[in-house]
Formats: C-alpha cells, sequence, structure tokens
C-alpha cells in the first residue's frame, strides 16, 4: 500500500519522534474523510498543523493476562502505548477502550489492568467490553469495574468537545454460529438516544466488534448493525470505532468512517489466513510495529476530524 | 471465584447432577467412561459426541488461544479455557445438547446422550 515516497518519509518522522508514528491519518472535509499519508503529514509543520487538537485517543485490545510468545509481556506493552499517550505534545482529554481489557475475564486481570490505565494523563476514560472480558460465569467482572457509566448495561452515550459519543455492546447476545448481536433493546435505545439530535451534530460510535461484515467465517461483523446503520446516515460526520481485529481495516461509506484498531498485546492474522483469528507470532523486532494506538484530532471546529495510527516501534 | 463459578451451574444445572473441572497442566487421570473433546484450531473435534447417560464429557483446550464451552440453553459455561485446560461436564438426562465458544461463536458442537 505504501509507495517508497510514503516509507521514506516514514522513515524520517521516526526518527523526529520519540516513539515514532506511522499509518494512514483521514482528514474529514466537507463531511467526507480523506486518507492523508500520517508519517508524510507528521514530517512537515504543514501537516502537524493540519493535524489539529487532540480529540481523544482510542486503546484496543489490552488483553492483559495474556502471556504466550506472540507476546510474552503484554504489560510492558500497553505501558509502552501508556506512554506514548503522556507523551503527546498537546495532551488529550479523553481516552476510549474497546474492549478485550483482558484476556481471560479474571479479577486479577481486571485489577492490573485498572492500575496501569490510572497512570493515564487523560481525565476521562471509556470502555466497552470485548468478549475476552464477559467469559466469567457471572459476567460480573468487567460490570463491576466499568458499568457505572452505562447502569450496567454496557451501552451508554455521552458528549465531549461537541461530540456526541455512542458506546455500543455487541459482545453480549452471540448465537451460535453467527456474528456479534447488537440486539432489538440496545438498537431502540439508540433510537431514543438520537432522537431530536440535529444532523449536524459529529458523531463517534464504538463497540468492540466492527460493526460492518469484515470477514464472516471469523465472527469478524455484527449480524444486525445495519439497522444502526440505517439511523446513523442522516448525520453529516460518523465515526464507527471498533478493535477485535488486533489490525487496522478502514472503509468510507458516504459520511461514515469505519476503523478498527490495533491491539497494544499481539498482532492477529489477515482474515482467512491460517485456521482462525488467533495470536500471531512475527519476530520480535516487528511487534512493537503492529501494536498501537489510534487518535482522533479535531482539525477546524465544528466539523474536521483526523483519525491517526501511531505503533510502538 | 471458583467457588461462585460451580455454584451458579448448580443453580442453573437445577438438580442435575454436574461436574466441573477447569484445571492448567495435563489432564487428570481418564475414568474408564471419560469422553474428551478436542479444541483445536478454532474447532471442537469430534463436533458431534454420542454418549451414554450418566457420561462425563471432557473438553480440552488445545489452541494458544482461550475458547469457552457454552451450552445454548445454559446448562452449562465453562468460562475462558486457557491453552491445556480443560473442562467437564457429566451428562444425566438423554438429549441433544447444542454448544458454542462464546469467545468465537462460529464454533459449535453437539452432544447426543442417548
Amino acid at each position: 500500500m505504501a509507495d517508497e515516497k510514503s516509507l521514506n518519509s516514514r522513515r524520517s518522522a521516526l526518527k523526529c519522534m520519540a516513539f515514532g508514528g506511522a499509518g494512514t491519518l483521514f482528514a474529514l472535509a466537507g463531511g467526507v474523510l480523506t486518507p492523508i499519508e500520517l508519517a508524510a503529514a507528521v514530517a512537515d509543520n504543514q501537516g502537524a498543523a493540519r493535524a489539529g487538537k487532540p480529540l481523544f485517543v482510542q486503546i484496543s485490545d489490552t488483553h492483559i493476562g495474556f502471556n504466550k510468545e506472540a507476546n510474552p509481556d503484554v504489560n510492558r506493552t500497553l505501558m509502552q502505548t501508556i506512554s506514548l499517550v503522556n507523551g503527546m505534545s498537546e495532551q488529550p482529554r479523553l481516552i476510549i477502550h474497546t474492549g478485550d481489557i483482558t484476556h481471560l475475564s479474571k479479577p486479577a486481570e481486571f485489577d492490573i489492568a485498572q492500575q496501569m490505565f490510572s497512570g493515564l494523563r487523560t481525565t476521562e476514560m471509556h470502555t466497552v467490553p470485548g468478549e475476552h472480558d464477559t467469559t466469567d460465569a457471572t459476567v460480573s467482572e468487567y460490570f463491576n469495574r466499568f458499568g457505572k457509566a452505562s447502569r450496567n448495561k454496557g451501552y451508554y452515550s455521552f458528549d465531549h468537545a461537541g461530540v456526541h459519543f455512542i458506546a455500543l455492546v455487541n459482545v453480549l447476545q452471540f448465537k451460535a454460529g453467527g456474528l456479534g448481536t447488537l440486539g432489538a433493546e440496545q438498537l431502540a435505545w439508540v433510537a431514543a438516544d438520537l432522537k431530536g439530535r440535529t444532523d449536524s451534530t459529529p458523531i463517534v460510535v464504538f463497540a468492540h466488534m466492527p460493526l460492518w461484515t469484515i470477514y464472516e467465517p471469523w465472527g469478524w461483523g455484527t449480524g444486525d448493525s445495519e439497522p444502526l446503520m440505517a439511523q446513523l446516515r442522516r448525520f453529516g460526520s460518523v465515526t464507527v470505532l471498533n478493535g477485535h481485529i488486533h489490525q487496522i481495516v478502514q472503509k468510507v461509506e458516504g459520511n461514515m468512517t469505519f476503523h478498527t484498531a490495533r491491539s497494544t498485546a499481539y498482532p492477529q492474522p489477515i482474515a482467512g489466513v491460517g485456521p482462525g483469528p488467533g495470536p500471531l507470532k512475527v519476530a520480535a523486532d516487528q511487534l512493537p510495529t503492529m501494536l498501537g494506538l489510534t487518535s482522533v484530532s479535531v482539525v477546524k471546529h465544528p466539523w474536521s476530524q483526523v483519525l491517526s495510527d501511531a505503533t510502538l516501534a | 471465584m471458583f467457588t461462585g463459578r460451580f455454584r451458579l451451574l448448580q443453580r442453573s444445572a437445577g438438580a442435575a447432577m454436574l461436574c466441573w473441572v477447569l484445571a492448567t497442566g495435563p489432564a487428570p487421570a481418564e475414568t474408564p467412561d471419560a469422553h474428551r473433546i478436542v479444541v483445536k484450531n478454532f474447532m471442537f473435534a469430534p463436533m458431534t459426541l454420542t454418549v451414554k447417560a450418566g457420561s462425563t464429557v471432557t473438553w480440552s483446550n488445545m489452541d494458544e488461544e482461550p475458547h469457552t464451552v457454552s451450552s445454548d440453553t445454559g446448562l452449562f459455561r465453562s468460562g475462558a479455557m486457557d491453552t491445556n485446560e480443560i473442562f467437564s461436564f457429566k451428562f444425566d438426562k438423554p438429549g441433544t445438547y447444542h454448544f458454542t465458544c462464546s469467545i468465537h461463536p462460529r464454533m459449535v458442537g453437539t452432544i447426543v446422550v442417548d
């Protein structure tokens, strides 16, 4: 995807930045997001100006408790990610976590994660659960810690810097052989939440599993996402953020931008490569280039947003 | 947590007898009537297992990715089984029992109890 020129500018960008950065950045102009090479954008001052004021940062799939060969020290890579956020020249006030905080839903894993998150300088953190966070028999470990914002429903909304955020849960109602599910109750709640909001309200929707079908044989999608999209299409700027697949996949459809984040823990294979979406083992020096975070900045109030992805490399 | 899970399973199973084991390391010595389902490469193998009433079925996860064994009716639910962990359930009543992995819902299997 990257040509030689962008690779060169990426290299120069890596030299300039404490942790480096690589990926694609999206600038929103007139309701349409346009991809810009992130490395090219940060390599020059104009690019830095385009990157704008940081609105929020997305981290995902921290999988605290994972200890296999693909990354024996996920705590260390999460700490690196936290340092990357804390080291941003302009501190974002908000961070969202798109699920799989833990690997096995164990209390000790949640405790370690919370302790590490407390090292973030961001003042506000919002989460949604991943399916790895809800495997305990009573599905209570996640909700005991992060359920307050949603009164234990898991889905909720809030406003930040003029943007309306909608946090959704698509990991609690799996049907055998099926994709993630939002369910009628949650969809009705979204309809009520959006009712009366003007089309010009910027919307960010986030959930753990992709809210569009990326690869059905691996369950990379949400079976009843279409009724949700139908409700969102009238808005001038919609950003849909997910995790789950431990790699970046993006789609732009009308005024809607879909983006999945990298994991901070371990990469996963490209759709359909190998028997299933398990941990992908890569060379140790390659691993940091496949882990990272997504940051979203406001370029020009009230409309322009930029998505950029940074790696730990 | 172990006790809590066990109690929940007892409640959901009603009066049915059940056995629940989740352990790290090699599986303990098997009883003669043990029935094994291997969880590997994101599949249950065999996908369908027929046993006699009173049999205990044991699932063992051989993947590097955790899996669960979750009954469609809520009769049994393993919690996350990490690599080399096992889960057992005793089937007392004849019937057809469908289960899935709640982490990877495309993974499905069936126990037929004669």
